[in-house]
């Protein structure tokens, strides 16, 4: 540490701790309290960084979460590095390390600083205008950029730290601890209300907690003497949360907000370990107040950009809370008081101050007399023209400003310096207000857009409200306060304030300089590299919107979103083009306010709490036979059962065979299952499917098609009468909570008439499939006491049985072609029913399969899967499933459209079987079917949409989507692959068992 | 993010809802006796509106019922909810 550059100041820095911290790999030293920018300071480091275009170097500018410049990566740990950090944000702990970022290979010597020589060839829109061509040439191009852009490096692991989401209500939200947030917040207490105040930083009291100075006064008591007693009352209210290191990252409509919490990041190392680091609150407030302050803006000048040159509050905060000087001989440049105030307590700590350069002619507010009484010297009506220093600044050059502010006059004179501190004006921090859909005005004095019009119980209070003055900042948020709460706190009445008022006020965007313009550099966005020349050739280049002109520029569109320069831009915009800025509207401010870590925004739900996990009541069971398992929407379903070193093909091979020759068992506990009870049940079946459900006897099954509106099959299942006025609806397993939520659509708003209740029982049954010839001897073996002979018990239908003394459904339906059963039974016992048929099918071989050999199964007997087969673009016309659409009925659901003029088109994509000429050859899904394909352009007929090796036909069958293929039966086609063409057969879909013989079998 | 007041349920949070499009679009009760135009008209056209529109909602995750919505596009503000069935409360 520069022991020079501190100064003794014990209040808000614990100077007895010193802290020990690495910035590119140097170890340095700082205390307890320090930001990571305070402590570079004081070791006499300004240059963090380089800038985005240029590579010129850049320093620390500010003292929050609005600096531009230094921006850093922290930690180097695979797991733990996070880029984008502000350095002006980080407090300092032991073990911290941080490097500098967008500097290759290092801050001090930056190979991209060569385009800082060739500026004048690297002008607005650079990017766009170059690199797009020659296109090939991009790979090449986007090495380089990537190399040499200040993007900062990923993580290359996994998070370990831990994040958190967590609710808040409150009546009163309270955004911003700074003068105006604690007296609003402690009004709002006070009289009852719920309340919650919220700020970014680890102690209340904003700018004013370190405002010592005669000028500025509340009965006889320095403003931050005062301020310290409010916050110290604050303590002693029930109704009150203070929430310190949260800032605010959004703010939706209907007063929702989002803020992040902070909890570890400012802790030792080893002291982070397990906490939770970072909480996103999810607030919904009754009413919300926005205190957030105003911002210091940058002064527009040639060369303004150098390390060193530093907003003029920020140098107080810097000297005054962090005992650190920016410098040993201080220049200062404004076009307002606030930097007499930094003057003077740069002065009161012994650092010597070289002068002010005001733009204002002479002015005579209390702070000025102050300042000139302490023998600081001014130069009136000046500007800066220039500074020089490459890494750091060492003298600025000032000149007379004329009398219309346009040009510069007289003598250049050159002052020495190693630090400049800039005030521009103040900015109001007007972002969330916008966030919530509020409406803002433009003031012309200052120069500011301030909160107008909002559809929210909300208001905004103090220098966020435009209000800069002390006495006006106390008066107006408490009397804005007491009228937004409805109440009366009297407790500010009567308050003896002393202010200095500012009387002058001047304000140039883009200030002249000796130099033509064109030959200097005045930046406006120090992240993104965009000058005052950029904005001007954009707006010669006919760009006139403010939201072309940004994108054009990139002014603004770094990751401080340019909140230090967005006025100037507008403001130069207006006086090139002659439109008030009032006129110009302003750019759009997105949340978040501040940048958020991946880590908070998704909390607690990765890994395996990224998404539910729906297991069947088998599911330990098909692990303990090892199966692998496939997703099908949030469940896991066993997909095929390995044995010894079998790869799926093989395995499914095996499965199909041995389901067609024995049995084969299935778990089908994921397909969705509806209950649907009432006495117009069967009424309502027949509104909803294809085909006719009236005369469906009690104890049947039957299968069903439903469509949308618009005619295309949306979903199919089998349905069951289990008695009167009772049915068992069963969905696929991924359209089962949609087909509910459509089911009772209707019934809600359409058909409100028909006496119809639907549970979903998805969860309530498993469902247990035995298949193969030998299921019946199975299922004999399991449930002996039922008749399981075709007369009694036929295909299609259904009975009530027991095993084991507990009630199951059984069906004798099937997907696969095979006689077979599925067993429904309470989802507690349905591992030990699929154990039970398991074991009693022993003796036949029965082989547990999974949904790979379902689908080729049903796939050779032609059996669709809707969603793999039909895309929403199928009608059942076009499935060649004419047969399911009852002629009768006077009306369903999607019947209209079944022959509107497309629905009738005769070359619409149609379902169809294919066979390859080699037998061996499959053909992959997806795939491109042709008729001609070396005519060029190529037309596409269609795609495969279902394809395996049948084993039991042992050839390649695949089920296809052809335009017209209905017609096409028996022709030849062409699948064209990267390497080959594949010579195809369009047949019918149903490839094994024409005549169903094996249902019965 | 709305706060919207269901009509069975009361203040809930818009991530328990579902919006279902534009409101008061009845099913035909013929629709075998439409036009092709017609039909389309009733399956394909909707207003979408910027300004005060009504709109269908479902409580999907809560009481599951269907209820309608007066909302401004334009801000989001909720003018009314109201049940199937009834008459909008406003014009
Ligand atoms: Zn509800």
């Amino acid at each position: 540490m520069n022991k020079n550059l501190r100064i003794a100041n014990n209040k808000f820095i614990d100077q007895t701790t010193r802290i020990s911290f690495k910035f590119d790999g140097k170890t340095l030293y700082g205390f307890k309290g320090d930001t990571l920018a305070s402590a570079l300071l004081a070791n006499n480091i300004h240059l963090v960084g380089r800038s985005f275009k240029y590579h010129r170097p850049r320093g620390i500018m500010g003292c929050g979460s609005e600096e531009p410049n230094a921006i850093v990566q922290v930690g180097n740990d695979a797991s733990m590095t996070e880029p984008n950090s502000r350095a002006t944000e980080i407090e300092l702990y032991e073990g911290l390390e941080v490097s500098s970022q967008n500097c290759w290979p290092s801050v001090n010597f930056d190979v991209g600083a060569v385009n800082n020589f060739f500026s004048p060839l690297i002008p607005a829109a650079f990017y766009y205008k170059t690199f797009m061509w020659p296109t090939n040439f991009w790979k090449l191009y986007e090495f380089f950029i990537r190399k040499s852009a200040g993007l900062g490096k990923s993580p290359t692991e996994p998070d370990k730290d831990i994040y958190d989401h967590r609710y808040l209500h409150c009546e009163v939200l309270v955004v911003g601890g700074g003068i105006s947030g604690i007296m609003a917040a402690k009004t709002a207490a006070k009289n009852s209300l719920n309340t919650v105040l919220i700020d970014d930083k680890n102690i209340l009291g904003g700018t004013t907690l370190f405002q010592e100075n005669e000028c500025f006064k509340i009965n006889n008591s320095y403003s931050n003497d005062w301020l310290k007693k409010e916050i110290e009352s604050l303590k002693s209210l029930k109704n009150l949360t203070i929430k310190k290191r949260t800032s605010l990252a959004a703010y939706h409509s209907y007063n929702y907000l989002l803020a992040r919490e902070n909890l570890t990041d400012h802790l030792d190392l080893n002291e982070k370990k397990d906490k939770i680091r970072q909480r996103l609150w999810k607030i919904r407030a009754k009413k919300v107040i926005i205190a957030t302050g105003a911002m210091e803006r940058p002064l527009i000048f040639n060369n303004n950009d150098r390390p060193g040159i530093i907003l003029s509050y920020s140098v107080k905060k810097y000297i005054d809370y962090y005992g650190v000087k920016c410098g040993q001989k201080v220049s200062l440049f404004t076009n307002n008081d606030t930097a007499y105030e930094t003057a003077i307590s740069l002065s009161n700590s012994g650092v010597s101050v070289n002068s002010v350069v005001d733009i204002r002619d002479k002015t005579n507010s209390l702070i000025v007399k102050q300042a000139e009484k302490l023998g600081i010297k001014i130069h009136w009506k000046s500007s800066v023209v220039n500074t020089n220093g490459y890494k750091k600044i060492n003298s600025i050059e000032i000149m007379k400003l004329s009398d219309d502010g346009t040009a510069v006059v007289e003598k250049k004179i050159k002052e020495k310096c190693d630090c400049l501190g800039i005030s521009g004006g103040w900015t109001p921090r007007v972002h969330l207000f916008t966030q919530s859909g509020g409406k803002l005005k433009f003031r012309d004095e200052g120069n500011v857009f301030l909160p107008d019009k909002t559809e929210l119980d909300q208001i905004s209070i103090g220098s966020c409200n435009g209000d800069f003055e002390l006495d006006e900042v106390i008066k107006n948020s408490i009397n804005l306060t007491n009228k937004f709460l409805k109440v009366s706190n009297n407790d500010y009445e009567n308050l003896e304030i002393v202010s200095s008022k500012e009387i002058d006020k001047k304000n140039i965007w883009l200030l002249p300089s000796d130099k033509p313009f064109g030959k200097t550099k005045a930046f406006l966005d120090f992240q993104n590299d965009s000058t005052a020349n950029d904005i001007k050739l954009a707006l010669r280049e006919g760009f006139k919107s403010i939201e072309h002109v940004k994108r054009y520029t990139t002014t603004g569109m770094a990751t401080d979103q340019g909140k230090l320069s967005n006025m100037h831009a507008l403001g130069i915009i207006a006086e090139t083009t002659g439109v008030k800025i009032g006129k110009l509207g302003t750019t759009t401010f997105r949340p978040p306010y501040t940048p958020l870590t991946f880590g908070t925004i998704v909390g607690r739900n990765v890994g395996e709490f990224f998404d539910v996990i729906r297991k069947t009541p088998m599911h330990d069971w098909h692990i303990e036979n090892k199966a692998e398992f496939e997703n099908v929407g949030q469940w896991k379903r066993a997909w095929y059962y390995p044995i010894n070193n079998e790869n799926m093909h093989e395995a499914v091979q095996r499965e199909s065979k041995a389901a067609r020759d024995s049995a084969g068992i299935l778990d089908a506990s994921t397909l969705g299952k509806i209950d649907i009870q009432g006495s117009d049940s069967s009424e309502f079946l027949n509104r909803v499917y294809t085909n006719a459900w009236s005369k469906l006897d009690i104890g049947k099954c039957r299968y069903g098609l439903m469509l949308n509106e618009d005619g295309m099959v949306y979903d199919d299942g089998v349905t069951t009468r289990l008695s009167e006025n009772h049915y068992l609806m069963t969905t696929t397993t991924g359209g089962a909570a949609n087909v509910l939520s459509k089911l009772e659509d209707y019934l809600q708003t359409e058909w409100p008439e028909l006496d119809v209740y639907l549970t979903s029982v998805t969860d309530h049954y498993g469902t247990v499939s035995i298949c193969g010839p030998n299921s019946k001897k199975i299922l004999s073996k399991v449930i002996p006491n039922l008749d399981l002979s075709n007369k009694e018990f036929p295909h299609m239908s259904f009975k009530n049985a027991l095993i084991d003394n507990i009630r199951c459904r059984v069906m004798r339906i099937s997907f696969t072609g095979e006689h077979s059963y599925e067993i429904n039974i309470q989802s507690s016992f349905a591992k030990s029913v699929w154990e039970k048929c398991f074991e009693a099918g022993k003796e036949f071989n029965i082989t547990p399969y999974g949904t790979e050999t379902m689908h080729l199964l049903r796939a050779e007997k032609g059996f669709i899967i809707a969603g793999q087969d039909t895309d929403g673009t199928m009608t059942p016309v076009d499935l060649q499933m004419d047969w399911i659409i009852s002629k009768k009925k006077y009306d369903f659901i999607g019947k209209r459209s079944l022959y509107r003029s497309d629905t009738i088109r005769e070359d619409r994509k149609q379902l169809v079987g294919l066979l390859t000429e080699d037998p061996k050859e499959i053909l992959e899904e997806g795939a491109q079917i042709v008729a001609e394909p070396n005519k060029q352009p190529i037309e596409m007929l269609g795609h495969v949409t279902s394809s395996y090796f049948s084993p039991n036909l042992n050839k390649s069958i695949a089920i296809a989507v052809v335009k017209n293929g209905k017609k096409l039966k028996g022709q030849k086609m062409f699948v064209p692959m990267r390497n080959k063409t594949i010579n195809v057969t369009i047949t019918d879909t149903v490839f094994l068992d024409k005549e169903n013989k094996r249902l019965n079998a | 993010m709305f706060l919207i007041n269901c009509p069975y349920c009361g203040e809930r949070d818009q991530s328990e809802f579902t919006a279902g499009g534009e409101a008061h679009i009845v099913r035909p009760k013929q629709p075998t006796e439409l036009s092709d135009n017609q039909w389309a008209e009733f399956l394909f056209m909707r207003k979408n509106i910027k300004g005060v529109q009504f709109e269908r909602w479902n409580h999907t995750h809560g009481c599951r019922k269907w209820f309608n919505m007066v909302r401004d596009t334009s801000n989001d503000k909720i003018y009314a909810v109201y049940k199937m069935g009834e008459k909008p409360p406003i014009k």
